[in-house]
């Protein structure tokens, strides 16, 4: 492969011991992601999507195989090694999008910042916490609290807040989970772009037509990989969003 | 360390959980708040009772008889009877320095005007007495030296004497009969409250130490002398003069101990002084345990604070923060809570003190080390009970956390 890897997966295994009985919820899986690919997980409840994502995001370390990032093995890391590496390489969104409550969307959005090495003045958390709100499109709503934001604008906060970083690989577990299609679509639309700019983005997702959107699926089951196929017919979220919006419009306009 | 970023963190959580940082605030709010007002209520005592003892008279020296053993335990004061009138003669005519002397004689007994009858407190003194106590008149006149030599039996007496045997109407040129004896009342003494002791100095009957021992007490000994010096300087080589004078009039050998004692106003407030202390200390101590109770509310909700904000702490972790972060975070939270507490606990015992000594006329006293004490410890209390707590949060898994529901 001529493009650059950065994720890549050596028979890695999750054992979890919870008692009596072993949960082995991965078991044996290799892979590689190049850099700037599109790539999402699909597969049946408990196929063992979120323990890889986990794996994946370096929350968690696999229990047998290695993972490398960027070449560099993760597997042996301590936690605080780990923890430097989501905040300097990688970007959490998910699907309860876990915002901070009664906190406004810029404060959200800052906290990477707040943990990562730089030495920032109030000043200018604020001003990169602004850019890369009004980059997803939510300019003008950076005094907000979550409470006063929509769902798919809530995500758009924690996708800003997964980018302050300027990560090379945002990770996402059903995205949109919680999100209405049209939503859904506008939220992929902003993975897109972000794709399109050369970000890395693995994301899991339970439904056919999400997967579309990226450029490569991998369906997952009992633990292992089953497909590993490049998508046929991509959808464009600006595409999809004004099929969207064109039904709705008939829908209104019908009683005139 | 990223100090100035935790400190934002903290301050933000604090900042979201209003109602909550200052409930918890409220236990050190009220235990510094009890410790700054018991100190000052306790400080207050003392210095009330120092400016008592000042109000016994200035540069005063009380000499008694009988002795004090080694321990400081005394053994009667002045049922010895070992001063003699000579004594105090020779005090007066020996010693220099001295401005005046008052021979004491004091005994109890029944008194008597027309059918009311009263029991006091009855004290045979010198005019000199008067001066050297700083207790003038409030009507009528002091007995005299005359009266002195001719053991007259006129006297004067304290308010709470004449008001329970004459009531309202003037004691003065009325015959009042002490233990049986009529005597001339020439005198009212102004009020002088309570002593330091808590005796009431206002019932006592006061007349020529030599009237009280020819025609009431009997015996020809005194239970002390009041000595007054012209200046504190006089008072230490005074007491040494003193103390020799004596030994030598009562032929007591080198080695052996005396048979009076020699105090001076200095040594007295020390005694009644470290009763105040005392009891300062003791009310410092209630309000040190209430302190220790809100240590223990900080810790309490600092607990279910980081169980219900465990979502939180997994948001943390996962955007990068290291255990040593959450910790410093929640750390940080608890040493603001008890330190704001402390600050308005501070104000709060100011103001209770000072509405204390408002309306219910207690005496305070604030003291600036103890508001200093208070606020480091109200600071430290945070950091004693916000540990465990703040370890608890540092300790959590990300994935774990995450998925708190
Ligand atoms: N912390 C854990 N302890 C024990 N077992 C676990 C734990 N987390 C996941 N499992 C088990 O591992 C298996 C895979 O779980 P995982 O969450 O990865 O599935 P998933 O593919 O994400 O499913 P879903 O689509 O429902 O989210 C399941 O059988 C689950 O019960
Ligand atoms: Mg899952």
């Amino acid at each position: 492969m001529a493009e650059q890897v950065v994720v890549r997966l050596e028979d890695v295994h999750k054992i979890y011991r919870t008692g009596e009985v072993d949960v082995h919820a991965v078991r044996g899986v290799s892979l590689e992601i190049g850099k700037g690919e599109f790539v999402a997980f699909m597969g049946s409840s408990g196929s063992g999507k979120s323990t890889l994502m986990n794996i994946l995001g370096c929350l968690d370390r696999p229990s047998r195989g290695r993972y490398l990032l960027d070449g560099i093995d993760v597997s042996g890391l301590a936690r605080d090694e780990l923890a430097d590496i989501r905040n300097h390489k990688l970007g959490f969104v998910f699907q309860s999008f876990n915002l901070l409550a009664r906190t406004s969307a810029r404060e959200n959005v800052e906290l990477p910042l707040l943990y990562g090495t730089h030495r920032l003045t109030s000043k200018e958390l604020t001003a990169r916490a602004d850019k890369v709100l009004e980059s997803v499109g939510l300019a003008g709503r950076e005094a907000h609290h979550p409470s006063q934001l929509s769902g798919g604008q809530q995500q758009r906060v924690a996708i800003a807040r997964a980018l302050i970083n300027e990560p090379e690989v945002v990770l996402a577990d059903e995205p949109t989970g919680n999100l209405d299609s049209r939503t859904s679509a506008e939220i992929m639309g902003v993975f897109q772009s972000l794709n399109e700019r050369g970000i890395t983005i693995i994301m899991v997702t339970h439904e056919a037509d999400i997967a579309s959107y990226a450029r490569r699926n991998i369906v997952m089951r009992d633990g292992l990989v089953q497909y590993d196929q490049p998508v046929k017919q991509r959808f464009s979220a600006a595409g999809e969003a004004r099929k969207l919006s064109d039904s709705v419009a008939l829908e209104v306009e019908a009683p005139t | 360390m990223k100090i100035l970023s935790t400190l934002k963190i903290a301050f933000r959580a604090l900042r979201r959980n209003k109602l909550r940082s200052v409930l918890t605030a409220l236990g050190i709010i009220i235990g510094v708040g009890a410790v700054i007002a018991m100190v000052s209520i306790g400080n207050g005592a003392k210095s009330q009772v120092e400016s008592q003892i000042a109000s016994l008279g200035e540069n005063v020296i009380l000499i008694f008889s009988g002795s004090v053993t080694a321990s400081g335990v005394h053994t009667g004061w002045g049922s010895a009877g070992t001063l003699k009138i000579e004594d105090a003669e020779a005090i007066r005519r020996e010693v220099p320095g001295v401005v005046a002397v008052s021979d004491e004689i004091v005994s109890t007994g029944q008194v008597s005007a027309g059918n009311q009858n009263w029991f006091t407190r009855i004290y045979g003194e010198s005019p000199e007495y008067f001066d050297i106590r700083k207790w003038p008149l409030e009507d009528g006149a002091s007995f005299t030296a005359q009266d002195v030599r001719g053991a007259n039996k006129v006297c004067v007496i304290g308010a709470t004497t004449a008001r329970q045997i004459f009531g309202s109407s003037s004691p003065l040129g009325q015959i009042l009969r002490i233990k049986g004896v009529p005597f001339l009342i020439t005198g009212v003494l102004t009020s002088k409250g309570l002593s330091p002791q808590g005796t009431d100095q206002d019932d006592i009957i006061i007349m020529p130490y030599t009237s009280a021992m020819k025609r009431v007490v009997g015996g020809t000994t005194l239970r002390g002398i009041d000595v007054q010096v012209g200046s504190p300087n006089d008072l230490d080589p005074a007491q040494q003069q003193i103390t020799a004078l004596l030994r030598q009039r009562h032929n007591i050998r080198p080695g052996r101990d005396d048979d009076f004692t020699v105090r001076n106003q200095q040594e007295i407030a020390e005694t009644a002084t470290a009763t105040a202390r005392v009891m300062t200390l003791l009310l410092a101590a209630i309000a040190c345990v209430s302190l220790v109770v809100g240590g223990i509310g900080i810790m309490n909700i600092m607990l279910v604070s980081v169980t219900e904000r465990t979502r939180e702490i997994g948001v943390r972790l996962a955007v990068g923060a290291h255990g040593r972060d959450i910790l410093t975070q929640f750390l940080i939270e608890a040493v603001t809570l008890s330190a704001i507490g402390g600050v308005i606990g501070i104000l709060l015992g100011l103001g209770t003190s000072r509405l204390l000594s408002i309306f219910a006329h207690w005496p305070t006293l604030i003291s600036i080390p103890s508001i200093v004490a208070a606020f480091f410890v109200s600071a430290a209390v945070g950091i004693f009970f916000g540990f465990y707590p703040a370890r608890e949060a540092a300790r959590l898994d990300p994935i774990e956390a995450l998925r708190y529901e």
